[in-house]
């Protein structure tokens, strides 16, 4: 056993955490939010630049070979600068799919395109139902010809609205299939709506949206343990992710108890505000150590259904106990919109509740447990 | 990173398995919660002596095993899994010998480890006092130097296993005029002495655990010092931290833990299992979350300190957690019971042989002993993040 990063590691959470300090100053994360698209070009350029969008996949599709917990440590930090954008909709929640379960020619084709920032991508799972369980998916494809036809609402589509390829999981005639849809087209409709994040989820609506075969990713009518692994490998990501939010959040808070000073003294001197900020970094240290074990689990493919469920219904509850003390701490300004905190906030909140909350995924613990 | 332990780690686990059910369907004993504190059976104890698992960390010079603390805190879990009754080697074990290792003179370390190896050193831990709990440097038990000896006058309390000890490990003022941390010792010695005597308390649950110890005249050689005189309050800070740092922070009471699962599988209301139950599942599930997570966090300090570092700030968030779990377990099987859970071990009708009853009302004092959680955030908020003091 071993829980310290590797010397690779520690260089690259180093590095992203400089180049995105240095890139990604919340005046730019604001521009980005409130932007159209919801990610800057010239950062998803450099970031390809650096490497990051490859950065778990072989070196023939253009990648750097390295692993999933490697990216686990970007992932934190993009958490902690509160990058906005398509990067875990392209990388985890497409690139990984594709990695995993693509045909040789989808691979060739699709993931040098991601590992060059060419191509975003994204995953439609969810619907109005709102539910991450197979019953949730009503969205049918059917089959005609050398052609699927598609037709459907996805709701809560992330970057739905820039992407260049969709991975939409369907209904056929024995269950669900996988398909990269390409986003032009014809048929369907992306509406962006409006979030606690300022993210970009979206309503797509398919209308008779023509697949062809090819497109067809893994196996027909096989594709819901396949989204059982998107969304464990999704739920991990965004465990890391949520780790270096809240970790930001408690860095930000000790250092404003040091400095704020009321009856003469500094915030952080008394006992109660010390107890919440040790309470704070108990939740940091447990969500952490937890994300980086199912981290560590996806990385090496070992079955970790239940390491997954423990990270992500740890995380959502630890991350609201966690931002509530950090305003508390924070006082008045804290609640303002131009401070900080409120990015953590809202983000914190929205990865809660995506990929599973604590009570979709203490009902996984508890199957797990025999109950 | 690589959070699976190595094969001989997992063949260890194994084998202390196998001796602990062996040793459970031979009738030998049963497993129940707070067994490392409370469960003293000196026949168990020299059992797993005779496997060597009494000092499996201290260095092989020293007739230890010169094993890794993750190793010790497998041996460890497995003995708290199946509530094995370990109470007579624990503190001896856990942390007296190594203060030996690391304070004594060559003399006390030949003379009093292979004691402890062999399971015959029942330890006392002689540190609070009715004036002197957190704040223990305020501390009033005196030792007065007397020729080759020192003079122990003064009272203990708390002293959990008292009723059993014969060594104690003693914390005493050595320097009555110096600043109060500055004139304290630490001394290891055998209690069968005149003017020592030991009164039992009883405890919430009605069990007698701990113990009151008075000492009047005691005179005891000056080779019972251990480590440096008017240091011991530094000592025992270090000691602290590995008394700390144990699985017993976490798993204290876990037998009750596969109790109370077993139980919602096997009991019916209404026709379904209670783990059928939505509420039920919700409880459990997240016990087992709160569970997982404290176990990540005690074998991120095993591996603190298998890299020489004293596991200080880690064993307090550690430990605060891990109580914080034990008392929550406790009261959420209590709630699972429903009216059941309130029937006490002697009583008709009582489910799981009242183990939720015992835990409920011990596992208030885990919070408290070896560091109430106020003082152990305290330590996490000055000396991990920082905070400023005033
Ligand atoms: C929505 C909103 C509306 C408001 N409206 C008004 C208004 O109309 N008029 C007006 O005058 N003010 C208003 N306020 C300000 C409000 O009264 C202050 O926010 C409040 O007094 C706290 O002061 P602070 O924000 O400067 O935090 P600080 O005083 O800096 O406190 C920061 C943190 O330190 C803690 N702390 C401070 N001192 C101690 C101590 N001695 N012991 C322990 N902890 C301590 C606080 O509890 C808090 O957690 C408003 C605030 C909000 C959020
Ligand atoms: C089951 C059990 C077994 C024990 N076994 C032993 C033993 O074997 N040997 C031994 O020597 N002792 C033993 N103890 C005693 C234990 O070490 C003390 O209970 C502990 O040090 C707390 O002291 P106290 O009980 O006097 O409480 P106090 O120190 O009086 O504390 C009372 C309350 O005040 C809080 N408090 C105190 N100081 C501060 C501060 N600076 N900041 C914030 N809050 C503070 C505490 O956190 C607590 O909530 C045992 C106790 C228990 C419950």
């Amino acid at each position: 056993m071993n829980l310290a990063l590797s010397e690779e590691q520690e260089m690259l959470k180093t590095m992203a955490r400089d180049v995105l300090a240095d890139k990604l100053p919340k005046t730019a994360v604001k521009e980005i939010e409130e932007s159209e698209e919801g990610y800057s070009a010239e950062l998803w350029k450099e970031m390809a630049g650096l490497g990051w969008m490859g950065l778990a996949f072989p070196e023939k599709y253009g990648g750097s070979g390295m692993s999933f917990l490697d990216l686990a440590m970007l992932l934190e930090e993009m958490g902690r600068a509160c990058l906005p954008g398509p990067y875990f909709s392209t990388v985890v929640l497409s690139g990984f799919t594709i990695l995993d379960i693509g045909t040789d020619g989808q691979k060739d084709e699709y993931l040098p395109k991601i590992s060059s920032g060419e191509a975003i991508f994204t995953l439609a799972l969810t619907e109005p139902s709102a539910s991450y369980k197979e019953s949730g998916i009503g969205t049918k494809a059917a089959a005609e010809g050398d052609s699927y036809v598609i037709s459907g609402t996805k709701l809560f589509v992330p970057d739905a609205n820039v992407a260049d390829y969709i991975l939409v999981a369907a209904r056929t005639d024995k269950g669900i299939t996988l398909f990269i849809v390409d986003a032009k087209s014809p048929g369907i409709s992306t509406t962006v709506l409006k979030t606690i994040a300022n993210d970009k989820l979206c309503e797509v609506v398919f209308d008779k949206v023509k697949v062809p075969k090819d497109n067809v990713l893994g196996e027909p009518d096989q594709g819901w343990p396949e989204v059982e692994k998107i969304i464990q490998r999704a739920a991990v990501g965004k465990c890391c992710e949520m780790t270096g939010c809240i970790q930001q959040a408690l860095d930000m808070t000790v250092e404003y108890a040091k400095d704020r000073k009321q009856y003469g003294r500094p915030i952080g001197s008394f006992q109660v505000i010390q107890h919440y900020c040790a309470d704070m970094a108990t939740d940091v240290d447990g969500t952490r150590l937890s994300a980086y074990q199912a981290a560590w689990m996806v990385s090496v493919g070992l079955p970790c259904t239940q390491e997954v469920a423990i990270a992500k219904a740890w995380a959502g509850e630890a991350c609201q106990r966690v931002m509530a003390l950090a305003h508390q701490i924070h006082g008045a300004i804290g609640v303002t919109i131009d401070h900080d905190l409120q990015y953590y906030t809202r983000r914190a909140k929205a990865a809660e509740v995506s990929f599973g909350d604590a009570s979709f995924h203490r009902e996984v613990v508890a199957r797990e447990m025999g109950l | 990173m690589d959070f699976r332990l190595s094969e001989e780690q997992d063949k260890f686990r194994q084998e202390v398995r196998d001796f602990l059910e062996g040793e459970i369907k031979q009738g030998l004993w049963e497993p129940s919660c707070d067994a490392w504190i409370m469960g003293h059976n000196p026949e168990f104890t020299k059992r797993v002596s005779q496997k060597d698992w009494i000092g499996l960390t201290w260095p092989k010079e020293y007739g230890g095993q010169g094993r890794s603390y993750v190793d010790r805190l497998i041996l460890t879990e497995e003995m708290l899994r199946y509530g094995a009754p370990a109470a007579c080697h624990w503190f001896a074990d856990r942390q007296i010998g190594g203060a030996v290792v690391h304070y004594g003179t060559d003399q006390q370390k030949k003379e009093l480890l292979p004691m402890i190896l062999k399971g015959e050193a029942y330890v006392g831990l002689g540190m609070s006092e009715p004036d002197a709990g957190s704040d223990l440097a305020s501390l009033k038990t005196k030792a007065t130097e007397d020729g080759d000896d020192f003079i122990i006058d003064g009272q203990k309390t708390w002293t959990s296993g008292g009723g059993n000890m014969n060594w104690i490990y003693l914390v005493a003022r050595t320097d009555p005029d110096a600043v109060k941390h500055k004139g304290i010792s630490e001394f290891f010695f055998k209690t069968d002495l005149p003017g020592v005597s030991v009164t039992p308390i009883e405890d919430i649950t009605g069990g007698v655990h701990f113990n009151e110890v008075f000492f009047e005249n005691v005179r005891i050689p000056k080779t019972s010092l251990i480590g440096e005189r008017n240091r011991g309050f530094y000592q025992i800070l270090n000691q602290l931290d590995y008394e700390r740092s144990g699985m017993e922070r976490l798993m204290a009471n876990y037998p009750l833990f596969e109790a109370v699962i077993k139980y919602s599988k096997e009991t019916k209301q209404n026709g379904k299992p209670l783990a059928e139950d939505p509420l039920v599942r919700a409880k459990l599930a997240q016990l087992k979350i709160e569970f997982e997570i404290g176990r990540l966090h005690m074998y991120r300090i095993a591996m603190v300190m298998d890299e020489g570092r004293a596991p200080n700030w880690e064993s307090s968030m550690s430990k605060v957690y891990g109580t914080a779990f034990e008392q929550h377990l406790a009261g959420a099987a209590i709630e699972i019971l429903g009216l059941y859970g309130q029937l006490s071990p002697e009583s008709k009708r009582v489910p799981m042989r009242g183990m939720a009853y015992h835990s409920y009302l011990s596992s208030k004092g885990y919070s408290l002993q070896a560091g109430s959680s106020e003082v152990l955030k305290n330590i996490l908020a000055l000396r991990k993040l920082e905070l400023p003091n005033q």
